[in-house]
């Protein structure tokens, strides 16, 4: 390895960044489109509950429902309260 | 009974028309009938990378329309004997297709062709959607580039949920990634994403990898399906891509970067 490719390497690899931003928006997507489609709606009519208590920002709250058999599918809700803002 | 394969992105600009055309190129060399449909309506391109411009008389939609037969609007490759092209409409209306008129003429394309090849425009929206609607098989063109990817991924969603096959509950499209515009010495240099991620992502079976190639310009510009141009690199890519398509088992190419030999160290290139 060459000194220039020393000083390449040492920045933050852009192809790696682009990886990770596209498993988690990739598996985000492919979630939403299996399921129904009230969730959004579903989304935002929550958010907007812990809004009159809490003020939180529109992508501390993610809903998704969870398929874990057949008969049984997992509604999972996910909130995160900012420390300063209780 | 005919295979229609689509070949779709998502994203414009990948590269579905030239792969379009060196693809059903590269099937009609192999013996079989074949025919290159361009869904792109309003737009029409197939023809210019095929060579074959000067010679569009009718167009898929007056089939559709009945202001012509398929005799008379289907164009002869005059190189590949067995190759055929229906080009688009150039009409604004972005509606002229309609799911019956299109399943009516894959339909009578199946009784003469082994191979329908759909060239898709880009999008999710009713174009793209008639283009894959009836497929047995997908070509997904992607890029080594975010948005591509993920464009890519929302096509395999469409192929899985709002084809033929999945309303009718038929076993699923076949999809295959083609990797294309590749760059080797970008990988190694961490700048662009690798054929392994690409793979790791999307999560469907590798059929090609067609480097970022000089060929496909040249090929553009003189009208020639790059597959045509068996001293390129891109060209003879595409050649390992149909072989794969047709079921052969051929090692990659063109994955790594090439060593340059020492004429080429001493004066670059
Ligand atoms: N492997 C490649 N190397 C270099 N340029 C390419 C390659 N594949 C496609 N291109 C170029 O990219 C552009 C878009 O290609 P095209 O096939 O028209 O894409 P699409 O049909 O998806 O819109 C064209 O200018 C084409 O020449
Ligand atoms: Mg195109």
């Amino acid at each position: 390895m060459s000194l220039l490719d020393y000083f390449r390497s040492t920045k933050k690899n852009t192809a790696s960044t682009a990886k990770e931003r596209l498993q988690i928006i990739v598996a985000h997507e492919r979630n939403r489109r299996n399921s129904p489609d009230y969730l959004p709606q579903l989304e935002r009519d929550i958010l907007a509950v812990i809004r009159k208590y809490v003020d939180i920002a529109d992508d501390q709250v993610s809903v998704s429902l969870e398929k874990s058999s057949d008969e049984l599918s997992v509604l999972e809700l996910n909130v995160t309260f900012p420390d300063d803002k209780k | 009974m005919a295979k229609i394969i689509v070949v779709t992105s998502g994203k414009g600009g990948v590269g579905k028309t030239t792969s379009s055309a060196a693809i059903g190129t590269g099937i009609a060399m192999r013996g079989f009938k074949t025919v290159i449909i361009d869904f792109d309506i309003g737009l029409r391109n197939l023809d210019l990378i095929m060579g074959c411009e000067r010679r569009v008389v009718y167009d898929f939609v007056n089939v559709i329309n009945g202001e012509a037969n398929l005799k008379q609007a289907l164009i002869k490759d005059k190189r590949i004997e067995t190759l055929f092209i229906l080009p688009a409409s150039q009409t604004r209306d972005k509606d002229a297709l309609s799911k019956e008129g299109v399943e009516r003429i894959l339909n009578e394309l199946a009784e003469e062709f082994d191979y329908i090849i759909c060239d898709s425009p880009a999008g999710i929206e009713s174009g793209a959607m008639m283009a894959l609607y009836f497929a047995d098989e997908a070509v997904v063109v992607t890029n080594p580039e975010v948005s591509s990817v993920r464009d890519s991924d929302r096509i395999l969603g469409m192929l899985s949920s709002k084809s033929r096959r999945a309303e009718q509950g038929l076993p699923g499209i076949k999809e295959h990634l083609l990797l294309t515009r590749y760059n080797p010495e970008r990988v190694v240099k961490g700048e662009m994403l690798s054929v392994e991620d690409v793979g790791e992502i999307l999560a469907i079976k590798l059929l090609g990898v067609i480097p970022e190639s000089q060929a496909v310009l040249n090929a553009s510009n003189s009208g020639q399906p790059v597959i045509l141009d068996q001293d390129s690199d891109a060209g003879q890519a595409y050649l390992d891509t149909v072989a794969r398509l047709l079921g052969e088992d051929v090692p990659f190419r063109f994955l790594n970067v090439e060593k340059k030999g020492l004429l080429k160290r001493i004066f670059g290139g």
